[in-house]
């Protein structure tokens, strides 16, 4: 097993281990550092693909700005372990056989599949270079297009947030 | 895939060299704070302990080390421990990128003065940034502490809103140099004067400079952007449950990180560790020599940078919350965005 095999399995374990941590752990504070984990796990992936920016954007993205957030939100709602509420039965039964449903299906889309196997020798196409090339000329306008979707968003949010002007003295 | 032992043992070799410097400028810049805080108030400042008190921070490192470890009782006891560790390691992280020097040629090959030459430098940079956050948030959470939660989640929005303009402000900058390597972008500043014009990218970007060095105030925590550990509103801030050397690595980490942002600043605006003149001096003198001198410029630089911040945290006062997150949002970004467009133009008009 040469150190590719080593760094892969390694990556592999631990991103395995810290996404179901995620769901396992039942103080939301920990799941959020487990989900970063995962991140940083997947973000070593992605170097092994030699797909050094998707990995950088990655951290700064998701482990950098998105989880941040997520953890401020955590923090000033206070949850914890024992002040979670008690879930309904019928919920409860629901979710267990819409989870088992779901299950069923991505097995049963699973075993008619065929696993292609990779090419094994590296390319560049992930190296910013390459990368933006490609974003900006063979698909510029699903880039484009998508920005624009961010920008509405965007907008939305900012509608959202806006302070009420007609009514001055409500709260 | 071949493990080279030479390589390993050079690059373990030079993580070492810039760790240890960077954590002995760090602790003499909290020496040269108090000096300089005291020239600008008319004092003496530290002067026992050894000549013009320079034994004064290696007293403060072993007083901390010898101080009463108290982790409170309420905290989320393994955050607790993990929030200075992460600070400190989000600290030095950055320093892996900065090329120190240029590459020595000898007969049995090339070293490079720099840990990691990748392609994304910047990027990672502004990732390394972005982690620092968790640090002072986890901290400031499992202390379990009103002030320190309310003093984290300033800094966290603060850093997240700094963080916009401090991109886009350089988003203009490598429209110029095309290249997101400091390498290169240092390479790309050689010397001092070439074709008519400076090649330093300060004289070719100085909006983008100004903005990026506002940003970097706000990103180190510094007066007057140091809301976070505003003592009037929130008594110490984040670490107000910290004690002993937990305390002490957040502290040092905030030194460390002043001191590699100055290099970054020095690399990116400045010329790294070129100088005027310098094709004359490589032909005169050795390889090593002339790499000794490229970082003693690199680091002369920094620390003229680091004295600046000291000279700006002692001369004005501190901001309001809402001042800082108005000259944020209202001001930088669009400056950044007018800078960015006016770059672009700029580009497409007059250098083609």
């Amino acid at each position: 097993m040469g150190v590719y095999e080593i760094i892969f399995w390694f990556l592999t374990v631990v991103a395995l281990s810290c996404a179901l941590g995620v769901i396992l752990s039942r103080n939301p504070v920990n799941s959020v550092l487990f989900l970063i984990a995962t991140f940083f796990a997947i973000s070593g992936h992605y170097i092994l693909l030699n797909a050094q920016f998707l990995a950088i954007v990655n951290i700064i993205v998701y482990a950098g700005a998105i989880m941040v957030l997520f953890l401020f939100v955590i923090m000033l709602m206070n949850l914890n372990a024992d002040t979670e509420p008690q879930k309904n039965r019928l919920v409860q039964i629901a979710g267990a056989i819409s989870g088992g449903t779901l299950l069923l299906v991505i097995l049963a889309a699973l075993r008619t599949s065929t696993i292609t196997t990779l090419d094994q020798t590296s390319t560049d196409i992930g190296l910013i270079k390459n990368l933006g090339k490609t974003l900006f000329t063979q698909f510029v306008l699903p880039f484009e297009i998508s920005s624009v979707l961010f920008l509405s968003a965007m907008i939305g949010a900012v509608v959202i947030g806006k302070k009420e002007k007609e009514n001055p003295l409500a709260p | 895939m071949q493990l080279d032992i030479a390589f390993i043992i050079e690059k373990v070799l030079l993580i070492s060299v810039i760790l240890l410097g960077s954590l002995g400028i760090a602790m003499y810049a909290t020496w040269a704070e108090r000096k300089v805080a005291a020239v600008m108030q008319d004092r003496r400042g530290p002067n026992r302990a050894g000549f013009m008190g320079l034994l004064q921070p290696m007293a403060d490192g072993l007083k901390l080390f010898f101080k009463e470890e108290i982790i409170p009782d309420r905290s989320t006891r393994f955050l607790f421990i993990l929030g200075p560790a992460l600070a400190m390691l989000t600290a030095v992280m950055t320093s892996a990128v900065v090329p120190w020097g240029p590459d020595i040629v000898t007969e049995n090959g090339v070293i490079s003065l720099q840990v990691a030459d990748i392609n994304i430098g910047i990027l990672f940079i502004f990732g390394v940034v972005s982690l620092g956050v968790y640090g002072v948030m986890l901290g400031g959470w499992a202390s379990n502490n009103k002030f320190s939660l309310l003093s984290s989640i300033r800094a966290a929005s603060q850093a997240i809103s700094y963080e916009l303009a401090m991109g886009l402000s350089l988003v203009a900058m490598l429209m110029m140099t095309g290249s997101l390597s400091l390498r290169e972008i240092v390479e790309q500043q050689h010397g001092f004067w070439d074709g008519g014009y400076f090649t330093w990218n300060f004289f070719k970007q100085p909006l983008g400079f100004f903005i990026f060095l506002t940003c970097a105030f706000a990103e180190l925590n510094r007066a007057p952007f140091d809301l976070p550990e505003c003592e009037s509103e929130l008594n110490m801030g984040y670490h107000q449950e910290y004690s002993s050397m937990k305390l002490g690595f957040y502290l040092f980490a905030e030194y460390i990180n002043l001191f590699i942002s100055s290099t970054v600043i020095a690399t990116l605006f400045f010329g790294g560790y070129n100088f005027p003149f310098m094709d004359q001096v490589a032909a005169s003198v050795s390889p090593v020599l002339f790499a000794i001198i490229c970082v003693l410029t690199l680091l002369t630089k920094a620390i003229c940078i680091i004295l600046f911040f000291m000279f700006i945290r002692w001369t004005l006062p501190r901001f309001r919350y809402d001042q800082l997150m108005r000259l944020g949002w209202k001001s930088l970004i669009p400056l950044a965005l007018v800078n960015m467009v006016i770059t672009g133009a700029v580009i497409l008009w007059v250098i083609k």
